[in-house]
Order: structure tokens, then C-alpha cells, then sequence
């Protein structure tokens, strides 16, 4: 501990580290430095070996080779306990607290303040609150961690690692699942935390935060180190091709046609549609050909408007209308049968079926839509999945894997043929590109350009407004669980819809139609 | 029918050759056949005929099981329909008899699926209710006694015999090649998998998950019935007390050892139903052997363990690390 805390000398120095599960050379020599007092970023596709670099540098995996040296001294951790002792935290996208147990509880776990043999719960209640305090979090430490929100929860584990005097702070995907006010509070406090000398190594997919939040980014793929940049220093276009190792597709927006959608026919509509307590009552036009993106904050009501607009939840009013003619969206079976199909955007519980094969997945939309009577031969079922493997490059191209052993990009091009096998008017894409890697990302996107040229009609949620601006040819913005503005051609752009998100409710009469 | 019997058997047939042959060895005559007034008689074909009850809840366990659900209450609905059709046997004829018995346990299926799909209780505890119930709605039926019929029509369903094979092996046979045949051969397979494997996501695939639940409770009620007539049948008479005491735990387990996850999702009809013969063959074995039936429970309590083992993904995590080891050493 000689070293003083130059925030230049390397606090956490990774060399040459190797790795292989069989083999599998998950990591092949890569280096890996963080300063003390940095947010150094760790990027790249799935697969490309972070989260093995991360569990190496903790001791879950033993290294095959390599050394790694905290404040200047080789450690060597056994097992994440050890890590922590040594002063590497690690905080996963699934809080690994107890969600049953009090705030306080968790914060103090395995070392509560005790008199006599027994825990001062009033001690290790102040203690928590003041702890909580330094995160600008002031909330009843007493209830079970669990019944507060997933950034409560965040910020709990950092509050705790921090306090286990953590030098090196390590989140992985920390802001999945946070929506942007909760980033936020999170960011403000990794930069408290960089403050104090604290190095934080930051792991996630989205690049916006990675250029808000790093001061340094690493990039690896297939297992190598690609380099280390100065974010400020490099531009995003370098940063994807570095991830990728190739040209990324152009992705400026393709409206060029945006002129002739009024002409183009009404393939769904909805008039007054609502429900009380959960969205209130909308009016909504798809046409044929013609992708509506739907933008807001989480919790604005975007998901809720697709469940509705599916069948997935009953509306309490307003009427909804196929081709012209009136229906009635009373469950998803509703909705398969009027040629609708949801992509959710919880593919692990909502959608995919992961013990059954890529085929199985594939055609049981279009089976449960045919009915028990009319199966599907085997022949069909693999011809069907053949086809959508090859369209979609579903990789591995072995339709017989459980869908479960496929990477997040592959199950959702899965779950894209499940409807697609359909041929569905409809399609609802609900956040269809999170949790994917990059490469997969773009392919996602350019799918979702041909359906439409095709005919389809899409409904598309997204958090990510560069996206949606690119291929939406309308863009419906939601604020509290409302509809508030409706984008068209020109007047698309990321900063009317921020606008439009960020209007207060006064603002909210002025008509921004274009 | 290329799916009845998947590559994956192959433990099962295993386990069932290990069985016969140490089944072989306690008994020199255990494979004898002889033909007698145009019946087989054998020690195979007493295990076939005793296993026939166990085999036919099977059918009905196993597809519960694969929509993740449990169904506690078979042996109840053995009491119940064994006491309908001991007490209709001498009055009506067969086919009311059976209308009876089996639309008792279509009843019985219905309750079980009601509670189950449409209420959302948890399936362990819906059909406990009926598990306890059952045998007190068969007592009722019997009025406490235990009811005895002459019936040569339902006598036959126990101890006829058709082209030399014994009638409820037919039945059983039947029945097991009927579902078979609904299930795989409509989507009803491929829909009660995904149901299992993701109820959640079936229902937004839109798949009728409700109905789908429903139908597996309402066949397992059924198939309890007619393992329950054929138990009545058999011994001429009905015990509400003791017919199918117990039974739903050999259904529970013939479904396990026949590879099924008790999570729910793929099954396989065949290979529960070898699990159904496995287990019979080892009980037929135990008393040909000469050691008093309470070895029975133990033998199975180990090979349940073992079949547990097998499946457990920690204990394979462990041999891959044990064999590691040794390759390292060597």
C-alpha cells in the first residue's frame, strides 16, 4: 500500500490473461488497465469475452494464465468472497441481495454490528441510513429490500460493496434495467464514487451511456483485446467498427417515401382505446407498409399500449378495427386469429420457450393459430423452420437445438419467424434489439425495413430514439400513460421527440403534427 | 409414430433388461410362457397384467406432469369409479356401467382442471382436496362396506383374456396407442410441451393454455376411472379404502423413471409407461424371490434415488469433474 493514490498509476493491472473452457479460448492474453478514480467502460458484442474477463479478474473462473495486480501486488482470489476481501466488488445486472430481508439486513449481512451475541438491529439501522445517506437515498431501511424498485436495489449492492471497503467496483449491465431517471441517480453516484479514488469498470450495451458516463473505454472481441481509447477521443462510428471488425450497414434513415402514407390503407385502427388505470384512451391508425414507433420514458405506457393493442390485456373501451371491421381483442388467441403478432420485450419469460427446439419455437404461433385439428406434418414444421433459419441467419443453422442455448440476438430472430410463419398484417415489436449485441442489432434493424416493404404493418417500442427515428415513418410519443404527440416525416428527430417526452402538461395542447 | 419411442429410451431399456435379468436369476422360471385354454400364463405376462392400473394413470400423470402440473388424486378417482361399478355391476349392463364409471371420473378431471386452469390454485394442492375427498365419496357410494358383484361382463374386463392375452393388458395396450394417437398425432403434443415448458409465453403465442390444462386433467380423471374398474373388475368386488391406496405415487414415479421433468415440457407416453412395467417388474420380482413385500418399499425407495441421481445436474457436473481428474492423474 506504499503507492500513493497517483491518479495515474494503474490500480488494477491485468496482464496476459488466458483463458479456455475445452476448447473454447474464451480469452486469449488480453490486458486490461483501470486508473484509480476512472469509469472505464468494457465493450463488445456478445460472446466477445467480458463477462469471462470479469469472473477471472473475481476468481468464479480460474485463469489459465496471467497475472493480475491491485495497487501494484499480484492477487490471486479463489472464489468472489475472496475478491471482495482483496477489494474487487462486483455488482450483476441480477442483484445477487436477499430481496426477503430488510435494507439494513442486506447492507450488514455477515457483519452486523453485535452486542453480547446479539444483532444491534437500532445500531445497524443508523448505520444503514447514513450509509444510504452518501448515496443521496433516504428511504425506510427497516422494509425487505425487495419491495423497492431494481435501482433501490442497485443501489444497495454498490452501497454495500463500497462500504466493504471496495477499491475496484465492477457493474455489470448495471442500467438494463433502470429507466433513464434511475440512470441517472446511478450515474451521479459512480461519479461520487470515482471521486474518492474508487476505480469503477462499467460493462453495458448502450453506447449512449458508455459516451456519458467513461472516461476510457476497453473494447474486446472473440476474446482479444481490440484496444484501449480515450472515449472523448473516439468517435462512435470507430468505437462500432472496433466491436464489430467490420463496416457497419449506413444507418441513416430510409424515409424517403414518407410522402405517400396517407395514401397506403388502414390495416388496424383504434378509436378511443383504453383502459382505466393502465393507458388512457388512444386513437391509433396502422396502414400497410408502415412502421409507428413508439417512444417514451420507461413506464410511460408504451408496453401497455402494444399489450392492448395485441390482445395480450382487454381494453375497458373505445373500439378497435381490422381492415375496417369491427373486432373485439379479448386475449393474444384474438389477436393471432386478426393476423397480429407480439414480440415481448421479456424474451426469457415471455417468449421464448427455451426447452423446446428452434423448430418447435418457430411454428407454434402458426400451429396454435391452425388449431389441435389441423398439426402441422413433421415435413412442414421443418421445411417452415428451414426457411426461417436460412432468411433470418439464425445461428447455429441447427433447427433442433433448444432454443435456450442460443444467444439473446438469435432467440429474437426466433421469435420474429414465430410470427412471420404467421404472415401476420400486424407485428408488435416490443424493445426487439435490447440485450443484443451490435451485429445483430443492425440486422434486426434492416429486418424490420424489409417486412415493412413488404406490406407488413409494425408497431415498434423502443428505448433507444436514434433507432426509432431511423426507421419510423410515424412516431408516437407517451408520457404518463397517454398518448401526447404524434411525429410525422420531417418533423421526426430526436430532439422533437425529447421535447415532446420532456413537455410539461401545459405544453402538452400545442399541436406538433408536421 | 416415429416419436413414440425417441432415442433418448435408452436408459429405461436398459434399466427394464437389468430388472428382468436379475428377475431372471431369483426365479429360473421367471421368462416361462405356457398356453393354457387359449390364455398365456407366465410370470411376463403376470407382470403386464399387474401393472395394467399403475400403466393406465400413467397416461393420464404424464401429460399433467408436462404442463408442470401434479395430479394427486388417481387413486381417490380409483376408489370412486371401482365403487360405481361394483355397485351398478348386478343391475345395469356393461355399457352403463362404464358410462357411469368413466363419466365419474371425467367429473373428477373437470374438478381438477377447474381448479387448476381456472382458478389458479397450485396443482399439488387442487387435487389433494380431491385426494382426500375422493375416498370418502367412494366409502359413501360402498356405505362403509366393501361391495361384491357377479357380473361375468365386468368379470371378464379383470380376467378375460383376447388372443391369449389377458383383457386389461388389451385395454391398457389400447389405450396407451389411442393417446398416442390424439396426441401426437394432432398439435396437442407440441401445445401441452410449450404450455410446460412456458406457460407464459404460449399463452402470448396464443396458444389456449387454459384449455390445454383443462383437457390433461379431464383425460387423467378418465384414465384413472378405467384403472379403477379394471382393479374393481379384477378382484370382483370394490374396497373403497384400499383400491388405488397409494397408486398416484407409482403413477407420479413411473412418469419420473420414464425421463419426464417434473418442471413440466417434453414427455414421452412410452416412456412413462415403461416406467410404469419397470416398477411392476421389480415388485413381481421382489415376491417371486421370497423376501417378505417390505423389501419391496426399500428396493424402490433406492431405485427412485438412483433415477433422481441420474437426472440431477450437479451430480453430472460431478462426474465430469471426477473424470477430469482421473485424466489428469493419468
Amino acid at each position: 500500500m506504499e503507492n500513493s493514490p497517483d491518479p495515474v498509476s494503474p490500480l488494477l493491472e491485468v496482464r496476459g490473461i488466458s483463458k479456455s473452457f475445452g476448447a473454447v479460448r474464451a480469452l486469449q492474453e488480453v490486458d486490461f488497465t483501470l486508473r484509480a478514480g476512472e469509469i472505464h467502460a468494457l465493450l463488445g458484442e456478445n460472446g466477445a469475452g467480458k463477462s469471462t474477463l470479469i469472473k477471472v479478474i473475481t476468481g468464479v473462473f480460474p485463469r489459465d494464465a496471467g497475472t493480475v495486480r491491485l495497487g501494484g501486488e499480484e492477487v490471486v482470489p479463489r472464489s468472489a468472497k475472496a475478491a471482495l476481501g482483496a477489494g474487487i466488488a462486483t455488482v450483476y445486472q441480477e442483484v445477487n441481495l436477499l430481496p426477503n430481508l430488510s435494507v439494513a439486513q442486506n447492507l450488514f449481512l455477515d457483519r452486523q454490528p453485535m452486542r453480547f451475541g446479539i444483532v444491534r438491529e437500532g445500531e445497524m439501522r443508523r448505520r444503514a441510513k447514513a450509509l444510504l445517506a452518501d448515496f443521496g437515498l433516504d428511504i425506510d431501511v427497516a422494509a425487505p429490500l425487495g419491495n423497492y424498485s431494481v435501482a433501490i436495489q442497485h443501489v444497495t449492492a454498490i452501497a454495500r460493496a463500497v462500504d466493504l471497503s471496495a477499491r475496484v467496483l465492477i457493474l455489470d449491465e448495471p442500467t438494463a434495467s433502470l429507466d433513464r431517471h434511475e440512470v441517472e441517480i446511478l450515474f451521479g453516484i459512480m461519479r461520487q464514487l470515482a471521486q474518492r479514488g474508487i476505480g469503477i469498470v462499467f460493462v453495458s450495451h448502450f453506447l449512449d451511456q458508455v459516451y456519458e458516463i467513461s472516461d476510457r473505454i476497453t473494447v474486446l472481441r472473440n476474446g482479444r483485446l481490440v484496444g484501449e481509447r480515450e472515449t472523448a477521443s473516439l468517435p462512435r462510428l470507430e468505437l462500432i467498427r472496433m466491436m464489430l471488425g467490420r463496416e457497419l450497414a449506413e444507418t441513416t434513415s430510409t424515409r424517403a417515401s414518407a410522402t405517400e402514407h396517407k395514401a397506403r390503407e388502414i390495416c388496424a385502427s383504434f378509436e378511443g382505446y383504453g383502459k382505466a388505470g393502465y393507458v388512457a384512451p388512444f386513437n391509433l391508425e396502422l396502414r400497410h407498409g408502415e412502421v409507428v414507433g413508439l417512444a417514451g420514458l420507461l413506464g410511460s405506457g408504451r408496453t401497455e399500449t402494444a399489450r392492448l393493442v395485441f390482445g395480450a390485456e382487454r381494453a375497458d373501451r373505445g373500439q378497435a378495427r381490422v381492415e375496417g371491421a369491427p373486432v373485439r381483442l379479448q386475449s393474444p388467441r384474438d389477436g393471432v386469429r386478426h393476423g397480429f403478432g407480439y414480440c415481448p420485450e421479456e424474451r426469457k419469460t415471455d417468449g421464448i420457450i427455451a426447452e423446446l427446439s428452434v423448430r418447435e419455437n418457430i411454428v407454434l404461433a402458426l400451429q396454435a393459430k391452425r388449431g389441435l385439428h389441423r398439426p402441422l406434418s413433421r415435413r412442414e414444421q421443418d421445411e417452415i423452420a428451414r426457411r426461417y433459419v436460412r432468411m433470418l441467419d439464425i445461428r447455429p443453422p441447427d433447427p433442433e437445438r433448444p432454443v435456450g442455448l442460443l444467444s439473446g440476438g438469435n432467440q429474437q430472430k426466433v421469435l420474429l419467424a414465430r410470427w412471420l410463419a404467421t404472415s401476420p398484417r400486424l407485428l408488435v415489436l416490443d424493445e426487439p434489439t435490447r440485450g443484443i449485441d451490435v451485429g445483430a442489432h443492425a440486422e434486426i434493424i434492416r429486418l424490420i425495413r424489409e417486412l415493412c416493404d413488404d406490406g407488413l404493418a409494425l408497431l415498434v417500442i423502443s428505448s433507444e430514439l436514434d433507432e426509432i427515428v431511423t426507421y419510423s415513418d410515424r412516431v408516437v410519443v407517451l408520457r404518463d400513460r397517454a398518448h401526447v404527440e404524434e411525429l410525422a416525416g420531417e418533423a421526426i428527430d430526436v430532439g422533437n421527440i425529447l421535447a415532446a417526452i420532456a413537455a410539461d402538461g401545459a405544453a402538452t395542447a400545442h399541436e406538433g403534427r408536421a | 409414430m416415429t416419436a413414440l419411442l425417441p432415442r433418448r429410451g435408452l436408459a429405461q431399456v436398459l434399466a427394464l433388461i437389468v430388472i428382468l435379468a436379475v428377475d431372471r436369476m431369483v426365479s429360473p422360471q421367471f421368462f416361462d410362457l405356457r398356453l393354457q385354454d387359449g390364455r398365456l400364463f407366465g410370470s411376463l405376462i403376470d407382470v403386464l397384467n399387474r401393472g395394467t392400473p399403475v400403466a393406465l394413470l400413467t397416461l393420464g400423470m404424464v401429460l399433467v406432469i408436462a404442463t408442470r402440473g401434479i395430479d394427486l388424486s388417481v387413486g381417490a378417482v380409483m376408489a370412486i369409479s371401482g365403487a360405481i361399478a361394483a355397485s351398478l355391476a348386478d343391475s345395469y349392463g356393461l355399457p352403463i356401467v362404464l358410462t357411469a364409471a368413466l363419466g365419474a371420473g371425467l367429473v373428477c378431471g373437470l374438478w381438477n382442471g377447474f381448479l387448476v386452469a381456472v382458478l389458479g390454485m397450485q396443482p399439488i394442492v387442487a387435487t389433494l382436496i380431491l385426494m382426500v375427498a375422493g375416498r370418502g365419496i367412494a366409502q359413501l357410494i360402498t356405505e362403509g362396506r366393501i361391495v361384491t358383484f357377479s357380473s361375468p361382463d365386468l368379470v371378464w374386463l379383470g380376467n378375460g383374456s383376447v388372443l391369449g392375452l389377458p383383457v386389461p393388458v388389451v385395454i391398457a395396450l389400447g389405450m396407451l396407442v389411442l393417446t398416442a394417437a390424439v396426441v401426437r398425432g394432432s398439435a396437442l403434443g407440441l401445445l401441452i410441451e410449450a404450455t410446460g415448458g412456458n406457460a407464459r409465453a404460449s399463452e402470448l403465442a396464443g396458444v389456449g393454455t387454459r384449455a390445454m390444462i383443462l383437457s390433461v386433467y379431464v383425460w387423467c380423471g378418465v384414465c384413472a376411472a378405467l384403472a379403477g374398474v379394471i382393479a374393481a373388475a379384477d378382484i370382483m368386488g370394490a374396497d373403497a379404502n384400499n383400491a388405488g391406496l397409494w397408486l398416484e405415487l407409482d403413477a407420479i414415479l413411473a412418469v419420473v423413471i420414464g425421463g419426464t421433468s417434473l418442471f413440466g415440457g417434453r414427455f414421452s407416453l412410452v416412456l412413462a409407461v415403461l416406467g410404469a412395467l419397470i416398477i411392476q417388474t421389480m415388485n413381481t420380482g421382489i415376491l417371486l424371490s421370497g423376501y417378505p413385500p417390505e423389501f419391496n418399499l426399500l428396493v424402490k425407495a433406492v431405485v427412485v434415488l438412483a433415477v433422481l441421481l441420474l437426472q440431477s445436474p450437479k451430480l453430472s457436473g460431478l462426474a465430469g469433474i471426477a473424470m477430469r481428474l482421473r485424466r489428469t492423474k493419468a
